[in-house]
C-alpha cells in the first residue's frame, strides 16, 4: 500500500497575488456604511476636475474600518462620522495628530446633529426633547451599546437637559431613563431603527442625524414621516484625514490632499448640501437656507469636556449610559 | 389469537387520518412561513421599483463586479475543499493512523464556531499587526483586504462541508471492497477511481451543492476580511447588505434574486445529475462485486 495515500490530505493552496503597485492617480477612500451615494456623486465631480484619477470606496461601520485599516486595508484617505474612531488611527501611527488642524472646521467638511422624525401631521405634537420623556410618546432611536448614531442622540438629550436642570445630575439623569423607559425597541443600528419606525410603524418619533431624517422623507415620502428639528441639539462632525502612513506608501499625499480639498470647495459642499448635510461655505449656506431651518447646536467639547472625557464617564463599562440603560 | 393481534395491532404514531393530515398540514404551513413566503418576497421586491430599476441594479459596474467575484470564490473554494473533504473522508474511514479521531474533530471545527470569529482569527494571522502580516506586506503580498483573504476565509467557513457528507457514509459502507481491491492488485489509485468513488458519489455531489452555496452565500467571514472595497472586494452578499443599508432597498432585493437564482439553479443541476445518473447506479455496484467475487 501506498503510504503516500495515507497523506493524501490536499492542503488549500495559497493564493497570493503580488500587491499591484499603486500608480498615484488612485486614491481609496475609507467611510461610513450609509456614505455610498453622496461620495459616489463626491467622487464623479472630483474625476470632472482630476481626469485619470480613480476614487476606490470602501463603506462600512467606522470603528471596523479603522480596525481594518490598521490590520492592512490600504485606505489613503478616511471619510468618517466618529471623530473617536480617527482618534483610534492616530493612536496608531496612521493619522498625524494635529490632523484637526490640518483642514478648516476641526477637519469636518460637513456635519449634521440628532433631529427628530414624527408621522405626518405630528399626531402627537412633538417639538423638543421634553416631549420625549411624556409617557404617552415612545421614542425610536438604536442601542446607544452598540450604534455610535444613538451615541449621539443619548448626548444630545443629555445636553439639553444639562441646560434645562442647571446640571443637575439627579434631574438629568431621570429624564434620560424616562426616555430609555418609552424606548419600544432597541436596534443593533440606524437603519435597522428606521425600519422599525417606518414600516412597522412602531414608536411615535425616530431620533436620528437631520442628514438622515431628510433621505427617510425623501425615501418613504411627505405624506407618511415629516422632519422636527429640536431647539438645540448637538454638533455631530464628519471628520476627514489623510492617512499618513499609508498616502507616504502609495506617495499619494499630494493627490489625497486635493480631495479633501475638494470636499470643501464650493461643488463639493453643494453635493454635501444636497444630501442633506450642513456645509459651512457661505455662497452654499446661502443657497439652501429654506431647507435647513436654524438650529442651535452645542459642541461636544464645550458640554462634556472632550470624547475621551464622554468616554471614560458615559461610555466605560459601568459608566453613565450603562446605569441608565440598565435601570429600564 | 393472532389475526385478533393483527387487527389490533397498537396503532404507531400518526396512523389516525386527522393526525396524518394536520401532521402533513403543519408542514405545509411552516415551509411556507418559513421558506417560500422570504423567497417570494425577494421576487416581489426585487421588481417593486420596476423592471427599469431591477436591470439598472443587474447592469451597475458594482453588481455585476460582485456577482463574478461572488462565482471566482466559488470556483477555487468549492474544488479545492471538494478535494479536501474527498481526501480527508478516504484517510479518515479507510485507514488507521494515529491522530485520526483528533482530525475528525479539527475538520468539525469550522462548523462549529462562528464565521465572525473566522473572520477575526485570520485578521490576527495575516493583519498588519497579526503574525505574518509584516511580513507579507515586506514583500508586498496582499492577502487580507483583496481576493485571496476572501477566498481563503470561504474555504476555512466551508471547509467540513464535502468531508462530513462522505464520512458516515463511507463509515457505513466500510473497507470490505477496498480491501478486496488491494488483494486482487489494485493501485490505491484504482481502489479509489473504481470502488470508492462510484459508492460515495450521490454524497459528494450533495456535499458540493452545500458547500457552494455556503460559499457563495457567506457573509461574516468574508465581511471582517474583505474591505467593503466597492468594485474590488465586495462579494454579492456584502454587495446587498450595502445597498440595503443605503436605503436601495429594491437594488437589494435585485442582487439578492441573483443570489437566490444561483442558489435555484445549483439545486436544479444537483437533481439533474441525479436523474441522468440514476440509472447508471446499478452497473457500477455489479463491477465492485465482481472485483470481490475475482477474490474469492
Amino acid at each position: 500500500m501506498n503510504r503516500l495515500l495515507i497523506l493524501g490530505t490536499a492542503f488549500a493552496a495559497l493564493f497570493v497575488t503580488p500587491a499591484l503597485a499603486q500608480e498615484p492617480n488612485k486614491l481609496l477612500n475609507a467611510s461610513y456604511d450609509i456614505a455610498r451615494e453622496i461620495f459616489a456623486a463626491e467622487n464623479e465631480a472630483f474625476i470632472k476636475s482630476h481626469p485619470g484619477v480613480t476614487i476606490d470606496q470602501s463603506h462600512a461601520g467606522t470603528s471596523k474600518q479603522a480596525r481594518s485599516i490598521v490590520e492592512g486595508l490600504e485606505a489613503d484617505v478616511v471619510t468618517f462620522n466618529q471623530v473617536t474612531d480617527v482618534e483610534f488611527l492616530v493612536k496608531q501611527g496612521f493619522v498625524s495628530a494635529d490632523w484637526q488642524k490640518a483642514f478648516p472646521n476641526n477637519a469636518s467638511p460637513f456635519y449634521s446633529f440628532p433631529s427628530f422624525l414624527v408621522r405626518a401631521g405630528n399626531p402627537k405634537n412633538i417639538k423638543d426633547w421634553s416631549d420625549l420623556a411624556r409617557d404617552d410618546v415612545h421614542a425610536v432611536f438604536p442601542n446607544p451599546k452598540t450604534s455610535g448614531n444613538a451615541r449621539y442622540t443619548y448626548l444630545a438629550a443629555y445636553a439639553w437637559a444639562k441646560e434645562a436642570y442647571g446640571g443637575d445630575e439627579e434631574k438629568i439623569e431621570a429624564f434620560i431613563a424616562k426616555i430609555f423607559d418609552n424606548v419600544p425597541v432597541f436596534d443593533t443600528g440606524g437603519r435597522a431603527a428606521t425600519t422599525t419606525f417606518v414600516e412597522r410603524e412602531t414608536g411615535d418619533v425616530l431620533i436620528t442625524f437631520e442628514a438622515e431624517t431628510r433621505s427617510i422623507v425623501k425615501q418613504y415620502g411627505a405624506d407618511k414621516v415629516e422632519s422636527v428639528i429640536p431647539s438645540v441639539s448637538l454638533l455631530a462632525e464628519f471628520p476627514v484625514a489623510v492617512v499618513d502612513k499609508v498616502a507616504k506608501k502609495h506617495g499619494s499625499e499630494t493627490l489625497a490632499k486635493s480631495y479633501l480639498d475638494f470636499l470643501y470647495s464650493e461643488d463639493g459642499q453643494r453635493i454635501a448640501a444636497e444630501f442633506g448635510h450642513r456645509v459651512h461655505n457661505d455662497k452654499v449656506v446661502a443657497e439652501f437656507k429654506d431647507e435647513f431651518p436654524e438650529i442651535r447646536l452645542v459642541n461636544v467639547d464645550d458640554v462634556f469636556g472632550g470624547w475621551s472625557k464622554i468616554q471614560t464617564e458615559h461610555f466605560s463599562s459601568g459608566g453613565t449610559l450603562d446605569k441608565l440603560y440598565g435601570s429600564r | 389469537m393472532s389475526a385478533i393481534a393483527t387487527r389490533r395491532k397498537p396503532p404507531r404514531i400518526g396512523d389516525g387520518p386527522v393526525f396524518r393530515r394536520s401532521l402533513i398540514g403543519v408542514v405545509l404551513v411552516l415551509v411556507a412561513i418559513l421558506i417560500l413566503a422570504p423567497l417570494i418576497i425577494i421576487g416581489v421586491e426585487a421588481f417593486s421599483k420596476g423592471w427599469q430599476v431591477y436591470r439598472d441594479t443587474i447592469a451597475h459596474p458594482d453588481t455585476r463586479h460582485a456577482i463574478m467575484l461572488t462565482v471566482l470564490t466559488a470556483l477555487v473554494a468549492v474544488p479545492v475543499n471538494t478535494a479536501f473533504g474527498i481526501a480527508a473522508a478516504w484517510a479518515i474511514t479507510k485507514f488507521d493512523f494515529w491522530g485520526r479521531r483528533f482530525l475528525l474533530v479539527v475538520i468539525e471545527i469550522p462548523f462549529s464556531i462562528s464565521p465572525i470569529v473566522a473572520g477575526v482569527a485570520y485578521l490576527f494571522v495575516y493583519g498588519l499587526q497579526g503574525i505574518f502580516g509584516p511580513v507579507l506586506d515586506a514583500y508586498g503580498i496582499k492577502i487580507l483586504f483583496a481576493i485571496p483573504g476572501i477566498i481563503l476565509a470561504s474555504m476555512f467557513v466551508t471547509a467540513p462541508f464535502v468531508a462530513r457528507e462522505l464520512i458516515p457514509l463511507m463509515q457505513a459502507q466500510g473497507r470490505d471492497l477496498e480491501e478486496a481491491a488491494t488483494s486482487l492488485g489494485a493501485s490505491g489509485w484504482r481502489t479509489f477511481f473504481a470502488v470508492t468513488l462510484p459508492n460515495v458519489k450521490w454524497a459528494l455531489l450533495y456535499g458540493v451543492v452545500l458547500c457552494n452555496a455556503r460559499v457563495m452565500g457567506e457573509f461574516g467571514a468574508v465581511s471582517v476580511v474583505s474591505g467593503n472595497i466597492r468594485g474590488q472586494t465586495n462579494t454579492l452578499p456584502l454587495h446587498i447588505e450595502l445597498l440595503y443599508h443605503d436605503y436601495q432597498a429594491a437594488g437589494a432585493f435585485a442582487s439578492a434574486s441573483i443570489l437566490a437564482l444561483i442558489a435555484v439553479f445549483t439545486i436544479i443541476a444537483k437533481v439533474a445529475l441525479e436523474r441522468q445518473g440514476a440509472g447508471r447506479v446499478r452497473p457500477r455496484a455489479p463491477e465492485a462485486a465482481n472485483l470481490a467475487e475475482k477474490a474469492s
